[in-house]
C-alpha cells in the first residue's frame, strides 16, 4: 500500500469509495446548485445547477436501491442515471464520462491508482469525442484534461492515491478558473461569441466539483 | 414499395416544436401511407430540454423492425441520442441523421412515406443541408 508524505496509508479503490464519491459528489452539487445555475444564467440557459442537482439526487437514489458490487458497476449506473434524468447537454456528458470509465474499471472489485487515472483519461476522452470538443472551448474539457494529467503526473512521479487526487483537485479548480478569458466554441455559450469572455464556465466549474470530491473520496476513506 | 416503413422520431428542446414540425412533415408527404413519426420534444415535465425516456419511447412507438431514423435539433438532444445509441439503448437499426431539424424532418418522412429504405431515409434527411436559399 502506498502512503502518502504525511504517513497517512491511501484508502483502497473499491465500490465503498466510489459510492463514497457519490455521496459527496452530490452533496457538493446540491450546495453549489444556486452558484453553478448563476454562472450558466451569464453565458448559458440558467439551468445547469438545477439539471446537476436533479441527476446526482437521481443517480443517488438508483444506486441505493440497486447496489452495486464492483467500482465499474457504481460508475456505469450512475451515467447511464445521468442520461436519463439530467434534460441538459451535461446528462449525456457526464453520462458518457461515467460509463467510459465504469467500463475501463471492467467487473475487478478494486482498482489501482494508475487503474483509476486510465479509466477516468478515458471518460474525458469519451466526453471529447461525443462533444467533438476539444481543450480550450470553454467547456468541462477545460478543467477534466488538466486534473486527469495532474494526477497522472504526481502518480508517475511516485506519489499515492492521496496526493494524486489532491494535485487533480487543485487543477481542475485551476482549470475552471482559467475558463473566464476563453471564448466559448461549444453549445449554447457559443452563440454569444465575444459576449462569453469574461465568464466563467459552469461546465467547467462542476466538473472541478466532481474531481474534488474524489480527493474527498479519498480522504474520507483515509481518515 | 415495402410493407414495413422506416419510422423517423423528432427530437428537440420543445414538445410543440417536434409535434408542430411531425404534423407538417406528415401533411407534406401526401399520397398513400404515411409513414409512422414520433415527437419527443422538452422534458417529461414539460420544460424545455431532453429526456432520453421520451426519446426512447418514442424510438420503440415507430419501429417496425425496418429501422429508425432520429433527427435531433440543439445540443443537448444530438449528444443525448449519440450516448443512448453508444450504450445500445436504443433498438438495433436505430440512427441519427446529421440534418437540419424541419427540413430534414420533411426529407425524412417524405422518404420513409415512399418506402425507401433506412439508408434512403437518412441520406434524404442529411441531403437537405444541401439545399441553398440563397
Amino acid at each position: 500500500m502506498n502512503t502518502s508524505a504525511a504517513g497517512t496509508p491511501d484508502p483502497l479503490i473499491d465500490t465503498a469509495f466510489v459510492r463514497r464519491w457519490l455521496s459527496l459528489a452530490t452533496s457538493a452539487i446540491e450546495r453549489k446548485s444556486g452558484w453553478l445555475t448563476e454562472l450558466d444564467s451569464a453565458i448559458g440557459d440558467a439551468d445547469h445547477g438545477t439539471n446537476m442537482q436533479r441527476g446526482f439526487a437521481a443517480a443517488s437514489a438508483a444506486v441505493e436501491k440497486e447496489p452495486s458490487n464492483t467500482p465499474g458497476e457504481v460508475l456505469t449506473h450512475v451515467g447511464r442515471q445521468l442520461i436519463s434524468s439530467v434534460g441538459g447537454a451535461a446528462g449525456p456528458l457526464y453520462g458518457t464520462l461515467l460509463r467510459r470509465a465504469g467500463k475501463a474499471l471492467g467487473d475487478q472489485p478494486t482498482a489501482t491508482p494508475e487503474e483509476l487515472c486510465v479509466a477516468l483519461r478515458s471518460g474525458v476522452d469519451a466526453v471529447a469525442q461525443l462533444g467533438r470538443s476539444e481543450r480550450g472551448d470553454k467547456t468541462m474539457l477545460d478543467s477534466l484534461y488538466p486534473a486527469v494529467e495532474a494526477m497522472g503526473f504526481a502518480l508517475g512521479s511516485g506519489a499515492g492515491l492521496l496526493a494524486a487526487l489532491a494535485a487533480a483537485r487543485t487543477a481542475a479548480d485551476e482549470g475552471a478558473a482559467a475558463t473566464v478569458p476563453l471564448l466559448a466554441r461549444k453549445g449554447r455559450a457559443s452563440y454569444l461569441g465575444e459576449r462569453s469572455i469574461g465568464h466563467q464556465d459552469p461546465g467547467a466549474t462542476s466538473a472541478a466539483l466532481l474531481i474534488a470530491a474524489f480527493a474527498e473520496a479519498a480522504e474520507a476513506g483515509a481518515a | 414499395m415495402t410493407e414495413r416503413q422506416v419510422g423517423v422520431v423528432l427530437v428537440s428542446h420543445s414538445a410543440e416544436v417536434a409535434t408542430s414540425v411531425a404534423q407538417m412533415a406528415r401533411c407534406l408527404a401526401t399520397g398513400g401511407a404515411t409513414a409512422a413519426v414520433a415527437a419527443a420534444g422538452g422534458t417529461e415535465d414539460g420544460g424545455i430540454g431532453t429526456s432520453a425516456e421520451l426519446i426512447k419511447r418514442a424510438v420503440r412507438a415507430v419501429d417496425t423492425g425496418a429501422g429508425v431514423v432520429v433527427v435531433a435539433d440543439l445540443g443537448s438532444a444530438v449528444l443525448t441520442v449519440k450516448a443512448l445509441l453508444e450504450d445500445k439503448e436504443l433498438p438495433d437499426g436505430t440512427r441519427l441523421a446529421d440534418a437540419p431539424f424541419l427540413e430534414g424532418a420533411v426529407g425524412a418522412v417524405v422518404t420513409a412515406s415512399a418506402g425507401g429504405d433506412s439508408a434512403a431515409v437518412t441520406a434524404a434527411a442529411e441531403e437537405a443541408y444541401g439545399y441553398r436559399k440563397t
